[in-house]
């Protein structure tokens, strides 16, 4: 599944060495200090980003994510760590001599140029020949549809057009990696999924390595080969993007990627290949066996989607926990229940409203709720 | 009613430039072309020949005054654009501070600081009189009644109108767009010249208009701060109303200097004031 390139060395006889990475961060750290305090805006990131690798750095705002990637770019140079670009330490070097390229959030566009000169705007510091600038700014404003638009200024431009004018100007260089901040962010939900599919069809046609800041956890599930979910400075978990939504290491990353209930419990028993945490008169939840035994308290996931509905108690080894519906909001293609299980906890499960779909619960119904032991997890806190 | 709300708006500030400005210009414009004197009074005589006269008569002081106009115009640019850029940029929270601390000459009157200026630069006075006791600058060397003392009291005193116009422009330009051009490669000093620079562009633009009029029309900086060998335009204008009574002449040189100005700035607008320029920096 990942867009990685396949070696090409394979028919040769000498061992393959281990790809150098694009990108790697060693023990990162960002210091500010504002008002005379000191403030981590990194705190020790450590990663190796393969090369034409999708890879997307994810959290919230203030999270350190656009200060790594900053970091990468030569922005910001790191208080302590360090940064390599396909195994060279860049400490020091400006950004105008790291061979990455950025795309802006807001774009930056150089205002007072039309858009043939803000694309051929790296070619010409890099003394390129005028005729392969020609060729290769052309061809570039024909792979971002942009071809006839040349002599435009960009505030001539929607805010799509400039977004891609921007993805030109920083793709045309060729550069070993690209650097996107949000680059989505000012566009609206239609233009943005579709600029989704079309970033993802660039970066595999040119090959290239992407990282891509962004806070929008379904832009980075969608695009992404593998995601850094970063919080208060750290990462929390990296994985790809089936990994980190169905098996959230930490409970930051089960609430911040997509909706998820957390169940609080202590493992009472392992019987049959489970742990078992009984929740009293609210029923139970089941857990694979491993890691676990008796006597842990623990904390488990269950995304919503993976909730049955039923009015009668399940039977088999599911986890199954008894509540009281206390909201049901219709929203088009699934209903979103809210269940209350005592002061426990309330608990969200969303519904396909399939054609026949039977189990229509209604506020104040007394519900089971069921799913199977593998669709939830014990995380660490 | 609509309609003419816009026209309604423009009413009472277009009553005044016509009761003050155009009234007074049409008048004196008459006058440039009367003959007579204050005494037996001025005939309208449509005597052209005056600004003939005035021209060749002048002609030094006409040329020297767009001389010390265009030198203190540079002079200013040059200490003008990095005080804007380094409050634009670095300027911070303080932005506001530092702007006020480059207007606060103008809550002195203009002839007061001028003439401060004139204790500062006398011969025994605060800077040349202890140079003098050291030896280090001889004993007939003087600032006053020079060249270099009448362009620096026009830089000092137009120098905020050079500041203020360049700050506003470097203020908008997006310092993320400077990040861009150093991302693409553009070391510092190329990122300034091909970004900052020309985005600033309008706001020098605006800055030398509103600096080298009013200097090359000054005549209070050459009357302290200058001697006979620096009389302005300005002084012979002033001179000649004032002094001489003289008024066809004195308007003939003001209709003169108008004139030149208008031409000067009409060619430099064409030439510099338009996208031209920000598309040749693009490159």
């Amino acid at each position: 599944m990942s867009e990685t390139q396949a070696g090409t060395g394979a028919a040769t006889a000498a061992p393959a060495l281990p790809p150098v990475p694009a990108i790697e961060l060693d023990g990162v750290v960002k210091e500010y200090v504002a008002r005379g305090e000191t403030v981590q805006a990194v705190r020790g990131v450590s990663l190796s980003i393969a090369e034409g690798e999708f890879f997307s750095l994810l959290g919230p705002s203030g999270c350190g994510k656009t200060t790594t990637m900053r970091m990468i770019a030569g922005f910001e140079e790191p208080t302590r760590g360090g940064v390599r670009l396909h195994g060279q330490d860049v400490t020091g070097v400006p950004p105008n001599k790291r061979d990455v390229n950025m795309v802006f959030q807001s774009y930056a566009l150089f205002p007072h140029m039309d858009v043939w000169e803000n694309v051929a705007f790296g070619l010409r510091r890099k003394k390129v020949p005028e005729a392969e600038i020609r060729r290769r700014v052309g061809e570039m404003l024909e792979i971002v549809d942009l071809t006839g638009r040349e002599k435009r200024r960009p505030r001539e431009m929607s805010g799509g057009q400039q977004q891609r004018v921007a993805l030109a100007r920083a793709l045309v260089n060729n550069p070993r990696a690209l650097l996107l901040d949000e680059p989505l962010g000012a566009l609206d939900l239609k233009l943005r999924q579709a600029m989704q599919i079309e970033l993802k069809r660039i970066q595999r046609e040119v090959g290239i390595t992407f990282v891509y800041v962004t806070h929008d956890q379904s832009e980075a599930l969608t695009m992404s080969d593998r995601i850094a979910v970063m919080n208060d400075g750290l990462v929390e978990q990296l994985a790809g993007p089936r990994e980190i939504y169905e098996r959230p290491a930490t409970a930051f990353v089960a609430g911040f990627i997509g909706t998820s209930n957390l169940l609080n419990g202590a493992v009472e028993r392992i019987a049959g290949g489970f742990a078992v945490l009984p929740l009293g008169e609210h029923g139970r939840v089941l857990v694979e066996a491993a890691g676990h035994s008796p006597g842990d308290a623990v904390a488990v996931t269950v995304r919503p989607e993976k909730i049955t509905i039923s009015t009668e108690e399940p039977a088999g080894d599911v986890s199954a926990v008894r509540g009281t519906v206390s909201e049901v909001v219709y929203l088009g293609t699934y209903n979103s229940y809210a269940v209350k299980l005592g002061d426990v906890a309330e608990m969200t499960v969303f519904q396909q409203n399939a054609h026949d779909s039977t189990t229509t619960a209604e506020r104040g119904d007394s519900v089971w709720l069921s799913w199977q032991p593998q669709h939830s997890y014990a995380i660490g806190s | 009613m609509r309609r003419l709300t816009p026209y309604l708006l423009v009413l009472p500030g277009g009553l005044w430039l016509l009761v003050f400005l155009v009234v007074p210009m049409v008048f004196m414009a008459s006058v440039s072309t009367q003959e007579g004197d204050v005494v037996n009074g001025f005939v309208q005589t449509f005597h052209f020949a005056t600004y003939g006269e005035v021209l060749a008569q002048y002609q030094t002081q006409f040329l020297r005054s767009v001389g010390y106009g265009l030198a203190g115009t540079v002079i200013s640019i040059l200490i003008a654009y990095p005080v804007a850029y380094w409050i634009a940029f670095k300027g911070g929270s303080r932005k506001a501070t530092y702007l006020l601390l480059v207007l606060l000459p103008f809550f002195v009157s203009f002839v007061l600081r001028t003439v401060s200026w004139k204790f500062l630069l006398a011969d025994d006075g605060i800077v040349l009189g202890p140079l003098k006791s050291a030896g280090l600058v001889g004993e007939d060397f003087h600032l006053l009644q020079t060249t270099a003392a009448v362009i620096g009291g026009l830089v000092y005193n137009y120098l905020p109108f050079m500041v203020l116009p360049i700050y506003v422009a470097l203020e908008r330009v997006n310092p993320t767009v400077i990040e861009a051009a150093r991302d693409l490669y553009a070391p510092r000093a190329v990122a300034f010249a091909k970004i900052v620079l020309p985005l600033s562009l309008p706001g020098v633009f605006a800055g030398v208009l509103m600096t080298f009029v009013p200097m090359t029309s000054d005549y209070v900086n050459a009357a302290i701060l200058g001697g006979p060998e620096n009389t302005m335009i300005g002084n012979i204008i002033q001179t000649e109303y004032l002094v001489n009574n003289d008024y066809p002449v004195g308007a003939a040189l003001s209709f003169t200097l108008m004139a030149a100005m208008l031409i000067g700035i009409f060619a430099y607008a064409r030439a510099l004031g338009t996208e031209n320029v920000l598309e040749a920096a693009a490159r």
